[in-house]
């Protein structure tokens, strides 16, 4: 290779001053610019939001496994929306759409895809900053300012948004439908255009750092898999996340300014509506455009935060990483063209409904090729249990599970009789829930001491894994057989129909794991809290990983190398090679100081170096590997 | 001998963390019981089990138990290392292991799911097509299960076998092109069929050919917030038309009585069909988006405010026969709601009996009209007229046919 030779002569002088701005607190916590403050922003922002969230979720399964008892806390918190100790019916609504909008959103979007892209993209790829750090600054703000909006919702007299996190037109569009879409969907668009901004924001920077800031010799088949991954979430985004603010803009027209896109042939109690010639199914169109690539804005960079772990913890290289780039590659193309499979039961023109399943079934190929390439990786492996492995092995059983109800859900005749019942909220939890979080909690787990330079304790870890892992299947994995006997979702009690009243201890169940599966979450806040001041010191490269973010100093610095960035000569996997001493072989590592360890392959077909290779080979005999 | 003394070692250690653990919760336990005592002597724990205290302290005791533990856990690995001994616990063999236990208890937890909460789901399918998605439901069940359990297997397994033991290397192994051609291809053909299976079923579902001496019965279902509305056609066998502008305190569908089909059209508290005849059902929604859900036939269909949709389907199983199929003298088939549409949308139900053709054609016959002397009124219809407004016959019904194809088309 000829770059062995090479000695990196870009000049890095202009970045010296770096050191040197005068940081105020303003500047270095709050309205920070440096891609690491800016991800653990990302990350806590997060992390609350989950919380919240969390706690949502619990308030409404309170309400499906005791419909009848009155808990008087509720009350006190709650005032009016639970009189008597009892969630009302439209508040009910108002929980699981913030539980749905906040998760999706707030946590497995901008949590997720903030917190890491942020971090690791100039980390993991050589370069000192975002391409744009104010835009940077600007997108968590934006970021920020949607959360508080969200949040601001349950404190005024109608109540938050309720008409489902997919608020179809027109429940969404009249107040006099339903409470929370008077003042609350106002906030609750508003919200998600501050949003979508934040979000376009950060994916603009995120795709023009990844073409144009990587280091002397990373090449885009030289990124770790996670590069790969937030790299295709932002391209995703970009082009998906303007459809929606096109759709949501066009609902507020119809709410305040009296257009008709959304409405026609409407009629409320007695009072018929002006609005004509609309169509609500327009809507969907316009959501699901957005919607369906979303899961996979959610759920891509949780699988490269896996591959990344997986690989390390496995002390192998990622099988076929190849394999996984096309895949990641397929899923983004292919993400585009599967949004129907949210619509088949709409009333569209059934024509669609048999392409839309053609193109949902065939997304599934590229999914099981990751999962079976994540399987490979782990056989004859040397698997260290740190908590970030324990999760990204549970991402895969969860991908898994809902994977496979997936092809039922994407085969349209069998959604006739599964759609919108418990077995979709089954699917969609496990697939994209629990799998994202559980990535979420891998990367946090893993890099915590890249941004806090502090290690958190394992064992707590592994407590919160356990516990986590085991009661997310027991709550979810019910939830299928109620589906299959088609209870729907989103109903506020089993009471009303005799055919429900089975699954009422069910139900009673459920709520338990869940409620044991949030207080284990006490575990992991206790523990990352805890651990940002009272942590042990964290190394500077605690998992013995290759990829270039272990090469800056434990101390954050701003510009993240004190000298020049380091050359890359390799790719990110070379775990456990044959003939190396070491198991592992940073990105850094000249192939010119693992002449023990090098193979054909290494060189890409540069035939010079393939030559000094044998050159050195003749002259030693290597002891046969045993 | 220095596995006997590891072994005791860790024994006496174990003994030491539980000792303490015990004697600590015990403790507290007591003094919180006498404290107890003292308080209040009756000990009628009923209110006690509903306060949040009692379970805020609850948590607040496993929280510190946890936290004995660690500690102790700590400890004891101090120790060791502060005897130069090798490490206590080897957290790599406890995660392996609980991996493989998580696989077995699973996998028992799967067949019991699959077993006692799989005998609780829908029974068997009542319509003509509803027969064709369970037989498919059932060939994807099949392969998915084997799929499921048998990457679970090798995910927990390989967890166990190849955890850390600190004298292995793993193994270099960065690809196989052989192995990556068979799981992409083996899944896309399975895949294919399924696809092929799920088109087939939809098309038929969807694009009936109508057979002229078979007519369906045409049965109107309009959604509102939070209620179903039923139109039977009456004699002429066409749903007459409606108009959401008409809709006002006495005609609550908004009925065109100005359409001669529209005069003997039925109103009707539930939904009697007759067994092994086609019925074409025509959904319309008057406010909000909502959902016709009739899960034993395996049909659903949104119902959309301004757009009119279809579904066609055969029940092939009574009310009755259920009955003595499912053993329970209660069961009834029923619709419900399934899209969000407000507060009331978790009790929208209407029942539905599927009967014989005479018991059909009995029931139909005592169901009043939608044309009510208000109504008449309104219309400026003769007042005394006789119900059975002249049988406008098939000439009319011929001309409509046309409309009545079964795709869906928007109203317009």
């Amino acid at each position: 290779m000829s770059t062995i030779s090479l000695h990196d002569t870009h000049n890095h002088d202009s970045h010296d001053d770096h050191g040197h701005h005068k940081e105020t607190f303003l500047t270095k916590y709050v309205f920070s610019q440096d891609h690491k403050m800016i991800a653990k922003q990302f990350l806590i922002t997060g992390i609350i939001m989950a919380v919240i969230a969390m706690g949502l979720s619990i308030l409404f399964r309170l309400q499906l496994a005791w419909p009848e008892k009155s808990f008087p806390i509720l009350e006190t918190f709650l005032g009016s929306w639970a009189e008597g100790g009892r969630i009302k019916p439209d508040f009910y609504l108002a929980l699981v759409t913030i539980h749905g909008t906040i998760m999706v959103f707030f946590v497995l979007t901008a949590g997720l895809s903030g917190t890491f892209s942020n971090l690791l993209i100039p980390l993991q790829i050589g370069a000192r900053d975002m391409a744009s750090p104010f835009l940077n600054m600007l997108s968590y703000w934006f970021f920020f300012g949607a959360c508080v909006i969200m949040m601001s919702s349950f404190f005024i007299q109608t109540g938050p948004a309720s008409a489902g996190w997919t608020i179809y037109p027109p429940l969404s569009a009249l107040p006099t439908a339903i409470k929370g879409s008077a003042l609350g969907m106002t906030l609750w668009l508003i919200s998600m255009i501050m949003f979508v901004a934040s979000s376009l924001m950060g994916g603009i920077n995120y795709v023009s750092t990844v073409l144009n800031m990587r280091t002397k010799g990373m090449d885009l088949w030289k990124m770790p898999l996670t590069i790969w991954a937030f790299f295709l979430t932002a391209i995703l985004g970009v082009l998906s996340f303007p459809v929606l603010v096109a759709g949501v803009v066009l609902l507020i027209f119809d709410r305040s300014f009296g257009t008709s896109f959304y409405l026609s042939d409407i009629v409320m109690g007695t009072q018929v509506l002006p609005n004509e010639g609309g169509s609500p199914i327009l809507w969907q169109h316009l959501f699901w455009f957005l919607g369906h690539p979303e899961v996979y804005i959610v759920i891509m960079p949780a699988l490269g935060i896996s591959s990344e772990v997986i690989s390390v913890n496995s002390r192998k290289p990622i099988f076929g990483y190849h394999a996984m780039i096309y895949s990641l590659i397929g899923i983004t193309v292919l993400s585009f063209i599967v949004w129907g499979h949210h619509m088949f039961v709409t009333g569209m023109n059934p024509l669609l409904g048999g392409v839309f399943m053609i193109t949902t079934l065939i997304i599934a190929v590229p999914s099981a090729v990751k999962t079976f390439n994540y399987l490979a990786t782990l056989w004859r492996g040397n698997i260290r249990f740190t908590p970030a492995m324990l999760f990204a092995i549970g991402l895969v059983s969860f991908f898994i599970s809902g994977g496979l109800t997936g092809i039922f859900l994407g085969n349209a005749s069998l959604d006739i009789n599964l759609h919108d019942t418990y077995f979709v909220v089954a699917h969609f939890h496990l697939v994209m829930g629990s799998a994202a979080i559980f990535g979420m909690l891998a990367g946090v787990y893993h890099w915590y001491p890249k941004m806090f330079g502090r290690m958190m304790s394992s064992k707590l870890g592994y407590l919160h894994f356990w516990l986590t892992f085991i009661s997310a299947y027991l709550v979810f994995f019910p939830l299928h057989f109620l589906g299959l006997d088609g209870v729907p979702r989103r109903y506020y009690a089993f009471t009303e129909f005799e055919f429900m009243q089975k699954w009422l201890t069910v139900n009673v169940f459920v709520t338990w794991a869940a409620i044991i599966g949030a207080l284990a979450q006490v575990a992991f806040l206790w523990n990352f809290f805890y651990s940002i001041f009272k942590g042990k010191k964290a190394p500077q490269n605690p998992w013995e990983a290759n990829t270039l973010e272990w090469t800056t100093p434990v101390e954050h610095i701003h510009g993240n190398w004190p000298g020049e960035i380091p050359t890359v000569y390799r790719w990110p996997y070379d775990y456990s090679k044959p003939g190396s001493d070491v198991d592992f072989i940073p990105q850094t590592v000249p192939f010119s100081q693992t002449m023990t360890s090098n193979m054909p392959h290494d060189f890409e077909g540069n035939t010079e170096a393939e030559r000094i290779q044998r050159e050195w080979e003749a002259k030693n005999p290597v002891a046969p590997e045993q | 001998m220095s596995l006997r003394k590891f072994i005791s070692n860790k024994t006496i250690a174990a003994l030491a963390v539980i000792l303490t653990v015990f004697a600590s919760t015990s403790a507290f336990a007591q003094a919180a019981g006498a404290a107890a005592e003292t308080v209040a002597k009756p000990i009628d724990m009923g209110p006690v089990y509903k306060t949040v205290i009692f379970y805020t302290m609850a948590f607040l005791l496993v929280c510190l138990f946890v936290a004995i533990i660690g500690k102790a856990l700590k400890v004891y690995e101090l120790t060791r290392e502060a005897q130069d001994q090798p490490k206590g616990i080897n957290w790599n063999t406890v995660n392996g292991v609980l991996f493989a236990l998580f696989l077995i208890v699973g996998l028992y937890g799967v067949y019991w799911e699959y077993t006692v909460h799989g005998k609780m789901i829908l029974p068997e399918a009542a319509s003509e097509h509803g027969k064709k998605i369970d037989q498919m439901f059932n060939i994807t069940l099949i392969i998915t299960t084997i799929v499921f359990i048998a990457t679970h297997i090798i995910l927990f397994v390989f967890a166990y076998i190849y955890r850390s033991t600190g004298k292995r290397k793993a193994y270099y192994y960065p690809h196989n092109n052989a192995l990556e051609r068979i799981w992409t291809i083996v899944p896309a053909l399975v895949l294919t069929v399924l696809v092929l299976m799920g088109f087939l079923t939809w098309r038929s579902i969807f694009y009936k050919i109508e057979d002229p001496n078979n007519k369906p019965i045409n049965i109107e279902i309009t959604s509102s917030q939070f209620a179903w509305a039923i139109r039977y056609p009456g004699a002429d066998g066409i749903v007459g038309l409606k108009n959401y502008k008409l809709i006002n305190s006495i005609n609550a569908l908004g009925i065109d009585f100005k359409d001669k089909n529209t005069l003997d059209d039925q109103t009707a508290d539930e939904m009697v069909i007759p067994v092994n005849k086609p019925v074409r059902l025509i959904l319309t929604s008057k406010d909000v988006l909502h959902s016709f859900y009739m899960p034993h036939f395996r049909i659903q269909l949104n119902t959309v405010p301004g757009m009119t949709s279809y579904f066609e389907f055969t029940p092939t199983i009574t009310t009755e026969e259920m009955k003595a199929k499912t053993n329970d003298p209660k069961f009834a088939y029923l619709f419900l709601c399934a899209k969000i549409c407000g507060e009331g949308h978790y009790k929208m139900q209407k029942e539905v009996r599927v009967v014989s053709q005479a018991e059909y054609e009995a029931w139909v016959k005592k169901q009043g009209t939608y044309l009510t002397d208000d109504l008449r009124k309104e219309f400026n219809l003769p007042v005394a007229a006789a119900p059975a407004a002249v049988a406008p016959a098939d000439s009319v019904a011929k001309d409509t046919s046309a409309v009545k194809t079964n795709q869906l088309a928007l109203k317009k």
